[in-house]
């Protein structure tokens, strides 16, 4: 069997072996409810779709996402099995890439169980279903982006409190990038055109969109450039440790 | 195979491994002896492909560890220091997903599977995790995992640390079996284990490699090598009368248990000379030995000299 997906079971078990599955699980679905309901206004607002539920994302991913990945090489470092992980025959690419997909699939996973929600707007109105799949469906992309970060930032360290603390402060600074308040304090520094830039890197003006259920192709790129370019990160942090 | 050239390893302005250069052939155990902090572990993790080496290199059958890395891991069966393992997992899931990485075939990795798992007695616990284990049970895994792809080069990282003299003396007949053909490289501390397992020793300190030899040559370049060791109640008048044979060198008594050795001068035999003079002077002895030489009195000459030198180099 191929060693990328040999690692991606592990991992993927071990999240359920441990409390973490079944706490991000839980936490991760009453929130989403919480959030769509009271905060999204869903009935207020009177109409089918899941906005309110793909809106409040990010805010979710910024919190439980950095849980999942803590873990994932600082705990390795720290326990001695990177040791062994990385002088099995397989490369560094294999295994962050095996790491990836395992925390990837059970975001995947935590997406599939919000489904009563689906059901919900199903039963109350006539919704877009291909809005909601693909707002879905660029939610996910969107997990992917969250969880590279992570992995790369867990490379780093020993320490899985400060992994989880350098991947959110990461998450919010590119959620926050695009927001007025931010572009604004840069306004005397930075030329348009970097400002430009910065709001270019914000996450959330590339969801917005998605959540709308419009899957562009520029916001789809961006979300799979940069979970593409964490990981080439991650992997060279991990080479650069091998070589120190 | 292993063979390493000028491998050197530098933590910062530490270097750690300086410049080693050995080379284990098939049906070879060496032992790598060395203190703490010598560059035992540093020197196998560069040959594993774990750590880079600042320079010189390492090719494990004939594979770089740099170059052809996936080459040289297929070849090799490694068990890191300390025995780590996935300890959240049971010892069945563990062994699977190293045949899982490993790519071995379905048929052909199951074979392989329960020939480890009956070689190291793991039958009872395969259902259990891995941290509920003792520490013995888990050495037992990381050697399962070392040798589960019947790797034709084993490197074990202090195979017997923290295990219990049973325990030790079962990993020494594994490793025993396993040594025909194979080449194997073992670290460790105790000097017992050199004489159970190895038939190289290789002494490094500080990274540099001091002695490569047989266990029977070094022992040979103990003082105590040749010499007489008995106990004789009220034996002490003796020591005059024994220091006067013309290839004995010297007389000592253990202040402890009074216990009378005999060293010969450089070349000499002296067991006969001194069991004629015992006899001659009427006196019982409760039992003699003749010394083979000490390892750890060889090891700590060889280790502490180099660093007293350093020491005054240093000062100097």
């Amino acid at each position: 069997m191929n060693p990328v997906s040999a690692v991606m079971r592990r991992e993927l078990r071990s999240y359920f072996v441990t409390p973490v599955a079944y706490v991000f699980l839980v936490i991760f679905l009453v929130l989403a409810g919480i959030l769509t309901f009271y905060a999204g206004d869903f009935y207020e607002r009177e109409q089918a779709d899941l906005q309110p539920f793909f809106v409040m994302h990010p805010w979710l991913y910024l919190i439980l996402v950095p849980a999942i990945t803590m873990r994932m090489w600082a705990e390795e470092a720290k326990g001695g099995t990177l040791e062994l992980l990385l002088t099995l025959p397989l490369t560094l690419w294999q295994a962050m890439l095996g790491k990836f997909l395992g925390a990837w699939l059970f975001v995947g996973l935590a997406l599939l169980l919000t489904f009563p929600l689906w059901l919900t707007v199903n039963y109350l109105g006539s919704p877009d279903n291909g809005v909601i799949l693909a707002g879905y469906l660029g939610s996910w992309l969107m997990a992917g982006t969250f969880i590279a970060i992570g992995a790369c930032l867990s490379a780093l360290t020993r320490s899985q409190v400060v992994a989880f603390i350098l991947t959110a402060l990461v998450c919010v600074l590119l959620i926050l990038a695009g927001q007025a308040q931010v572009l604004d304090f840069f306004h005397g520094t930075l030329s348009r055109q970097l400002i430009n830039l910065v709001g270019q890197l914000s996450m959330l003006r590339h969801f917005e969109a998605i959540a709308r259920g419009v899957l562009d192709v520029r916001d789809v790129l961006y979300f799979v450039l940069s979970t593409v370019g964490w990981l080439i990160a991650g992997v060279l942090l991990l080479d650069l440790k091998r070589t120190r | 195979m292993i063979e390493t050239d000028q491998l050197t390893r530098c933590y910062g302005s530490l270097t750690a491994v300086d410049a080693l250069s050995i080379r284990v052939e098939p049906g070879q155990v060496l032992g790598l002896l060395g203190p703490n902090g010598a560059g035992k572990s540093t020197a196998m993790r560069m040959i594993a492909g774990f750590l880079i080496p600042t320079s010189g290199s390492a090719r494990v059958c004939g594979h770089d560890v740099v170059r052809e890395p996936l080459k040289a891991k297929r070849a090799l069966g490694y068990l890191p220091e300390g025995a780590p393992s996935y300890g959240e997992m049971t010892v069945r899931e563990f062994l699977q997903f190293i045949v899982r990485v490993r790519g071995l075939k379905a048929d052909d990795g199951y074979r392989r599977f329960e020939d480890v798992v009956q070689r190291l007695q793991l039958e009872d616990v395969l259902g259990l995790g891995i941290d509920t284990l003792s520490k013995g049970l888990r050495r037992r895994v990381g050697l399962a995992q070392a040798i589960l792809h019947d790797p034709p080069v084993l490197m074990l990282d202090e195979p017997t640390d923290g295990l219990d003299p049973n325990q030790k003396h079962a990993v020494r007949q594994l490793i025993d079996t396993m040594a025909r053909e194979r080449t194997i490289l073992i670290s460790t501390h105790l000097l017992e284990e050199v004489h159970a397992l190895c038939n190289r020793v290789v002494i490094i300190a500080r990274g540099k490699l001091l002695a490569d030899a047989t266990p029977a040559e070094l022992e040979r370049r103990s003082r105590y090598h040749g010499a007489v060791s008995f106990s004789a109640p009220g034996g002490g008048m003796s020591q005059e009368m024994l220091g006067r044979l013309p290839q004995v060198a010297a007389v000592e008594i253990d202040a402890l248990d009074g216990r009378i050795t005999v060293f010969p001068k450089p070349g000499q035999r002296i067991l006969e000379p001194v069991e004629a003079l015992l006899r001659a002077q009427g006196l019982e002895v409760s039992e003699i030995q003749l010394e083979r030489g000490r390892l750890d009195e060889v090891f700590r000459q060889i280790t502490t000299t180099t660093i007293d030198t350093a020491i005054v180099e240093a000062a100097a």
